[in-house]
């Protein structure tokens, strides 16, 4: 074992773990607040002052399930997630392959341009993309949000990927042509069980972007193909807002997903430093 | 190019034949125009300095940079465009290249697995291979629990198995610490000579080259400069490029303007203008005033053959077996002298050299070798 460190100064420390806990409860407290707002009545929700105190009722989730079947949004969402980060990485890991060991002069070039559509507002593509989608009679389905979906992760999949497997030495896979490898055994002996965190790490954060993932849900699909953000949205309607019964939704919608990030954080984390601690 | 002796069997046809290879890298050009035949069983070693495109030219060979010009060809068949899994070279890595993720076994029954060759046979050729490498305590363990030279010898131990028809290696000892280096150097040296099997090494050490190579291919800016076995490039270079390169400490190397009058006597008109090289052994050194002794060539230096030039020490290292002087002569040119004694000289003791010139090389002024003027009049 590695000796210990002589202690840091108390006070330093002590300052440290405030400011932590300032930071992580004001990042949590929303997510709190939603939580217990899903348990309030209509009334206690809007009540001023805010009621910390309270009977939990499971009415607002009944009638959530009631209004709009939960189940079938949540399928949509699941779906979509799953196939579009499928589809994504079929896509991004060749691309990222062949930058990352067959660098070209316009490898560089072509990575930036790629991040670069991402600073693009999407909807500065939704005319166009609403009216492919509409044109090839894809409107309100799964396979619109899939392909959608998919392209636009594409890029930071490529990027995550590109830099996971730049953390490969190109001398391994050379090794394995050498001993006679053909490309696909490469890739399948060498290349997947070497690349598998990144491959991992990426297809986790790809598949939180999907499940999140409203705007183009909102815009390209509606009661057939939409996923859990169409459900909360429908929540904010014109008619008013019913705080309860929004955060109902919203706890439902996000479930999933937050127990399924907190089983796989480990994983997410090191996609998010993006290959660079080692 | 002359053919080396000790070949005792004699094969026609060259084994591997490169004719006119050529690489580029975008606008430049990495390997100029490069012929070589190989024969079954050599062991060739390209060196040259760094960005020689020694590395280059073996990859090439191997397959994992396409060829831009020129022909390859293995064992009678053209093999220029063929990928590398295909042509049954087998490589060690100047990393190692491991699989980090399988074991020490599955690390060199590899290629076996894919060749689609019987298990019994692989464990047979494994198991064989790990008791000449001494690993076969390690089979189980993954790379990552392996000192470098255990992974060095993995490495090796994963060409071996396959029994290619040449093997690749890429500097493969300059990871290791010095002494490991020296010790499977020898190891290479007595694998090579079991197996006799035809072998490409690459390295910047000209000291692997020498001891290893049946034939060393010395290379300079993509091209090569010469081709032979060790000892025909320490005593006959073709030019100063490779007098310089091979042996240590270099070749000492004279202008003609700064040598004595009377040795100039001795250069070949042509080399007026260029040098004169003198390997360092070549060189006696006395104590001012005394006549020459010691200098790895004893007594035997004849004065009438040699030249005399008188200098101060500047830097005596004293080797043990052998001990090196450095000297600056009055003309103002650095001497390395080699001595097969002790001396008791030091550092600005004033000496005298002498020179043998019978052993000189002189250069012409773009770095060839000149002919000695045997025919010329004293």
């Amino acid at each position: 074992m590695t000796p210990r460190r002589p202690a840091p100064f108390p006070v330093a420390t002590a300052l440290r773990a405030v400011a932590a806990w300032a930071v992580a409860l004001l990042l949590f407290f929303p997510i709190a607040w939603l939580g217990l707002t899903a348990f309030k009545t209509e009334l206690q929700a809007v009540a001023v002052p805010p009621q910390w105190l309270f009977a939990p009722t499971l009415e607002n989730f009944h009638e959530v399930q009631g209004r709009s079947d939960y189940l079938h949004y949540a399928l949509n969402s699941v779906v979509t997630s799953v196939l579009s980060t499928v589809l994504g990485l079929m896509l991004a890991a060749p691309a990222a392959y062949a930058m990352a060991f067959f660098r070209g002069r316009w490898t560089r070039d072509i990575l930036m341009w790629m991040l670069s559509t991402k600073m693009m507002p999407a909807v500065g593509a939704l005319v166009p993309v609403y009216v492919l989608a509409q044109k090839s009679q894809l409107l309100d389905t799964q396979a619109a949000l899939i392909i959608v979906f998919a392209l636009t992760n594409l890029p930071i999949m490529v990027w995550m990927l590109y830099s996971h497997f730049r953390d490969i030495p190109p001398e391994i896979l050379e090794a394995a042509r050498m001993d006679g490898a053909t490309l696909w055994q490469e890739v399948r002996l060498v290349l997947l069980p070497l690349g598998m965190g990144g491959i991992a790490s990426t297809g986790l954060l790809c598949l939180v972007l999907s499940w999140n993932e409203a705007f183009w849900s909102l815009n390209l699909s509606a009661a057939k193909a939409g996923t859990l953000a169409t459900l909360i949205a429908s929540y904010s309607s014109p008619e008013g807002l019913f705080w309860a019964k929004l955060s109902a939704a919203s706890l439902m919608a996000i479930a999933p997903i937050v127990v399924f990030g907190w089983f796989s954080q480990k994983q997410l984390v090191q996609g998010l430093t993006f290959g660079a601690v080692k | 190019m002359t053919r080396t002796s000790r070949d005792l069997q004699d094969i026609p046809m060259a084994f591997l034949e490169l004719n006119g290879v050529e690489k580029f890298f975008a606008q430049h050009r990495a390997i100029r125009g490069i012929d070589l035949s190989i024969e079954r069983g050599e062991f060739i070693v390209f060196v040259g300095p760094s960005g020689c495109g020694k590395s280059t030219l073996l990859r090439l060979i191997a397959g994992l940079e396409r060829i831009d010009g020129g022909s390859l060809r293995l064992d009678g068949r053209d093999i220029t465009d063929l990928p590398s899994s295909r042509r049954d070279l087998a490589m060690v890595f100047q990393s190692y290249a491991l699989y980090p993720h399988m074991s020490v076994y599955d690390n060199m029954s590899f290629a076996l697995k894919l060749a689609g060759a019987p298990p019994e046979e692989i464990r047979a050729k494994v198991e064989r291979a790990a008791e000449v490498l001494n690993l076969t305590a390690y089979l189980d363990r993954t790379p990552k629990a392996l000192s470098g030279g255990q992974r060095q010898r993995v490495a090796i131990g994963r060409a071996i198995v396959r029994s290619p028809k040449v093997f690749l290696f890429d500097e493969p000892l300059s990871n290791l610490d010095a002494a490991l280096r020296g010790q499977t150097r020898v190891e290479i040296a007595k694998l090579h000579r079991d197996l006799g099997a035809t072998t490409i090494y690459v390295t910047h050490d000209q000291v692997e080259a020498m001891t290893l190579a049946s034939r060393v291919v010395v290379l300079r800016d993509g091209q090569v400069e010469q081709v032979g076995t060790p000892l025909e490039l320490y005593d006959r270079p073709a030019n100063q490029f490779v007098a310089q390169f091979i042996g240590t400490p270099r070749m000492n190397l004279v202008p003609c303007g700064r040598l004595p009058e009377a040795l100039q006597r001795h250069a070949p008109r042509a080399a007026a203008n260029g040098s004169m090289g003198l390997r360092p052994e070549a060189i006696g050194v006395a104590p001012r005033g005394q006549g020459a002794m010691g200098g790895a060539m004893g007594g035997a230096m004849g004065g009438a053959m040699g030249g005399a030039m008188g200098g101060t020490v500047e830097l005596v290292e004293a080797l043990g077996a052998e001990t090196l002087l450095y000297v600056r002569t009055v003309e103002g040119s650095q001497l390395v002298a080699r001595l097969s004694e002790r001396t008791r000289c030091e550092a600005g003791d004033e000496v005298s050299l002498q020179l043998d010139t019978a052993q000189a090389l002189w250069f012409d002024d773009a770095g060839r070798v000149v002919a000695p003027q045997k025919g010329l009049a004293a």
